[in-house]
């Protein structure tokens, strides 16, 4: 297959970028989109002219450090898959694809398709955990947690923390990511004594960090790589409205 | 300098009672005086981000650096299957000393027994742990956990959360961390990589870091240093590893002294996607707790050209459980790889390539699942539809992520066609030599989880490693680090300034400087891929001399040309993956050598180490007792000069025989 790409070039945070065009032949349908990067940055290479630098670790869709939009999809027009899992078997020969980083306020972009997204593990530095310091546990069986409730919050546990939620959304919002971890620990028992102070704190660091509203418009869900389900949002809501109308601090 | 005489320190007294005298006997440093100790943890997967919380909690003051964007990403977010513990939930016979026992001769009697009960003994609190801090483990209806099998083992003792154990392990060891973050009493450097350790009066006193953004070296001053820095199994270029996953901070601890212990024991996991074509990139685990449910089999018949549903039950040859009926598909890792390669290597072979196996989960979707399900649900006599159906369900809910990964990758349907699986890189049982506390041979240097080369010996069971990574993390170091800290509560911290600081800063510029202006025509990438080449074909899942001599000189022959024809495009002060990536291929190159020096020197088979002088008739690997069981142990001299120091290994609370899983 040949494959010609749009991809956004920026040197740093401090310049402006812009689209450039690439052409990338003998492509693979077994390859994966990552693995056409490759290709092509050999290729840039060997012609003398800088790489593109983009964000990947694990390839295995997991880690979440993959990010890219293709043609204005987070992670490309697959459902349920990260950039690293997407194959080129899903594109035809002559195609042009448009590769852009994450867009949002909250990522400031670091070099080309490089988008920097400390600010989450800020918002779960707010409040993302259970304050259990190591030693203090109790026998894992003591605590009977019904099976329904542990799959729930095992579903929620699954978020990757890719960013895909926030470059999906129209107004760059992080309540699928924060909701996702808020629904975790909310359905467990092990959450509930900072169920509240977890609830208001983390959306607290999300406003803090520059993330939009949300507008319940659902792109969200519709493009996460782990199918986090917008459930956790009306989750999340319901437990910032308890907590606000509870909470001692108001 | 003064030759270095090995001691791993562990405890006198019986085996049971050693970790709790010495817990109860090890130095303590009091809390006001943790306050005013700093320590560096480098790495920030499970081993990283358990010790950092842990030791924060306790009062230090510690520093975390990982290259990734997020402490997060750590390649133990990949593990699949699942963690052991002791815990004998199952009520089928597990204990503390089942587990040592199994994780011995698992890694073939070539791992030391003070640190491996240990690791079993603390097995248990680890669930305890996770469980407290939220970690969604499989749960039956009852609310009780669950648990399943994995390789080498006859109980269920495998804690898991579906095919994503890994992922929930070190999110619950990240939010630990991100909540002392949070608080102030650790400072993270995301996208920092460590680059040298600093040494002065022989102690390890912080390290040398690149800022990857900016490009910037950077001091930081540690009273001792944590490398939590994972495996080296990407010399090989295509393994399980993740991208990024590299050998440098190690490489750097050695060429500082730190000693390298049993760099050839490479772990090749049997169950993997095979290679589809040049340009792979990396390789995709299919997790050992498919072997539960799967069943290994290739065609009795060479070169058949069948689809694997047309082939009648009779003619197939379910190998592992024909040569191993005690185990079976659960044989472990290293036995179930070379008995794939056999089977490829005589012509039976599957797939395009042939270097494939069918790893098939038919049989019991329909007979086990399909038909409890049936059952439960009071259908007589199911028809075949019904029970796949109802099996699938339960299979979906058991390993449903691992099905969906392998559909995406390889276009076919797991549910519908047996898996096509060949044995890949994985683990590295070798790593940075430690005694019992942990210590490297560096004073004040430590080293945590996959990098040290401590528990495994020369294979390391499923489901260990993510043992093996938190106990080093929450329930070890905490305690061992006191024996060294206690006598340093008088030293002030040293400022940055220091010559030792500026000469290590410099060293490292005129490297990064070096790599920069060669300015020839070859890509990082390139080299990387030649010398994973070597190495698979010389150093891995069987190995002889004549091959080992060869891969050792064209290695060597590799890295002249590296240093001379190498290309990083991009600039030196700004964020540069190409840059990254050359400094990790050199050093990889330089660990790929030692590798096979290792492997030169043992001259017999054991776990992941198989020369094919040493096998016995039916294939098996042939151990040397009486001349090998040592822990090889390197010491760097000089550009490709090596001296071998041994670690004598008794065992005296297991009886060394044969490993047998007939």
């Amino acid at each position: 297959m040949t494959i010609n790409l749009k991809v956004w070039k920026q040197k740093n945070a401090k310049t402006s970028g812009n689209l450039e065009t690439y052409k990338v032949d003998h492509v693979s349908p077994d390859m994966s989109f990552l693995e056409m990067f490759d290709v092509l940055n050999e290729k840039l290479v060997q012609e003398n002219k800088e790489p593109i630098a983009f964000d990947h670790d694990c390839r295995e869709g997991i880690c979440g450090m993959c990010s890219m939009y293709i043609n204005g999809q987070p992670h490309g027009p697959l459902e349920g898959v990260t950039t690293c899992q997407l194959h080129m078997r899903t594109f035809n020969d002559g195609d042009t694809i448009v590769v852009e980083p994450w867009r949002s306020k909250a990522f400031p972009v670091i070099k080309d398709l490089v988008v920097d997204r400390s600010a989450f593990d800020r918002i779960i530095a707010s409040g993302g955990f259970v304050s259990v310091n190591t030693g203090n546990a109790q026998d894992a069986n003591n605590l009977a947690i019904g099976k329904d409730k542990a799959d729930m919050a095992f579903a929620a546990a699954a978020c990757i923390g890719c960013g895909a939620c926030v470059a999906a959304c129209k107004n760059a919002s992080a309540m699928l990511f924060v909701s996702a971890k808020v629904s975790q620990l909310a359905l467990l028992p092990q959450g509930q004594p900072e169920r509240e102070s977890r609830a208001l704190n983390m959306v607290a660091q999300m406003d803090a960090e520059g993330f939009g509203a949300c507008t319940n418009t659902g792109a969200c869900a519709a493009e996460c790589p782990k199918e986090i389900s917008l459930d956790n949002i009306a989750r999340l809501n319901r437990e910032f409205l308890g907590a606000s109308i509870s909470s001692t601090s108001v | 300098m003064a030759t270095i005489k090995l001691d791993a320190k562990v405890p006198e007294g019986p085996i049971g009672e050693k970790w709790t005298k010495y817990k109860s006997s090890v130095p303590l440093v009091n809390p006001a005086n943790k306050r005013s100790l700093e320590i560096i943890v480098v790495g920030t997967g499970l081993a990283g981000s358990s010790a950092a919380a842990s030791l924060a909690e306790m009062g230090y003051k510690v520093k975390t650096f990982c290259f990734q964007d997020s402490p997060r990403r750590a390649h133990s977010i990949a593990a699949q299957g699942g963690i052991n513990a002791a815990k004998n939930y199952q009520n089928d016979g597990d204990s503390t000393y089942r587990l040592f026992y199994d994780t011995i001769k698992g890694g073939d009697y070539r791992a030391r027994e003070g640190n491996v009960h240990r690791l079993a003994e603390v097995s248990a609190n680890i669930i305890d742990q996770c469980v407290a801090q939220g970690v969604p483990f499989a749960r039956d209806y009852g609310g009780m956990l669950r648990n399943r099998s994995f390789g080498g083992t006859q109980v269920q003792r495998t804690f898991y959360a579906a095919g994503q154990t890994g992922q929930q392990l070190l999110l619950g060891a990240y939010s630990a961390l991100e909540r002392q973050i949070g608080k102030g009493s650790v400072v993270n450097y995301s996208r920092h990589e460590m680059l040298d350790v600093v040494k002065i009066d022989g102690k390890a006193r912080g390290i040398i870091a690149r800022n990857l953004i900016t490009g910037e070296l950077e001091r930081h001053f540690g009273h001792a240093v944590l490398l939590c820095t994972g495996g080296y199994g990407n010399v090989f270029y295509l393994s399980t590893n993740a991208m990024g996953s590299n050998v440098t901070a190690a490489w750097k601890a050695h060429k500082q002294g730190a000693l390298f212990a049993n760099p050839c024991f490479t772990q090749i996991h049997p169950t993997c996607i095979p290679v589809s074509g040049d340009h792979q990139s990396k390789l995709t685990l299919m997790s050992e707790s498919l072997r539960n449910d799967g069943r290994i089999w290739v065609p009795k018949q060479k070169d058949d050209k069948r689809a694997a549903n047309d082939i009648p039950e009779e003619e197939r040859d379910y190998y592992l459980e024909r040569r191993y009926p005690a185990f079976g598909n659960l044989v472990p890792r290293d036995i179930a790889s070379r008995a794939a390669k056999e089977r490829c290597d005589a012509g039976y072979g599957v797939g395009a390539t042939k270097m494939a196996v069918y790893l098939d989960f038919k049989s019991n979707l329909i007979n086990k699942y399909g038909r409890a399900e049936a059952t439960k649900l009071g259908i007589e006599n199911p028809d075949l539809d019904t029970l796949i159906r109802l099996g699938k369900e339960v299979v979906k809910e058991e390993y449903g992520n691992l099905f969906d990964m392998y559909k995406q990758i390889t276009g076919e349907d797991p549910y519908e066609v047996p898996m096509m699986i060949y044995p890949a890189v994985h683990y590295t049982m070798g790593g940075v030599w430690v005694d019992y506390n942990l210590m490297t041979t560096v004073p004040g240097l430590y080293c945590l989880g996959e990098a040290n080369f401590s528990d495994h010996g020369a294979n390391r069971l499923g489901a260990s490693a993510l043992m093996q990574g938190l106990s080093d993390g929450y329930f070890v170091i905490p305690y061992t680090i006191g024996a060294y800290l206690s006598a340093e509560i008088k030293t002030k911290a040293i400022p940055t300034d220091h010559e030792a600081f500026v000469e290590a800063e410099k060293s490292t510029r005129e490297r990064i400087e070096k790599l920069i202006n060669i300015k020839g025509k070859q890509s990082p990438e390139s080299f990387h891929k030649r010398l994973g080449k070597i190495m698979w074909e010389k150093c891995g899942m069987a190995r002889s001399e004549k091959g080992l001599k060869e891969a050792i000189a064209e290695i060597q022959a590799l890295k002249k040309e590296f240093w001379s024809d190498l290309r990083v495009l991009g600039d030196i002060d700004g964020f540069n993956p190409e840059l990254d990536k050359a400094g990790r291929v050199a050093d990889f190159i330089e660990l790929g050598e030692l590798m096979c020096v290792d492997a030169l020197d043992r001259n017999e088979s054991c776990g992941g180490h198989f020369r094919e002088e040493y096998q016995e008739d039916g294939g098996e690997a042939m151990r040397d007792d009486e001349n090998y069981m040592y822990v090889s142990a390197w010491e760097h001299k000089g550009e490709s000069q090596w001296e071998l120091h041994k670690e004598e290994l008794k065992y005296e609370n297991i009886k060394i025989a044969q490993r047998n899983y007939k």
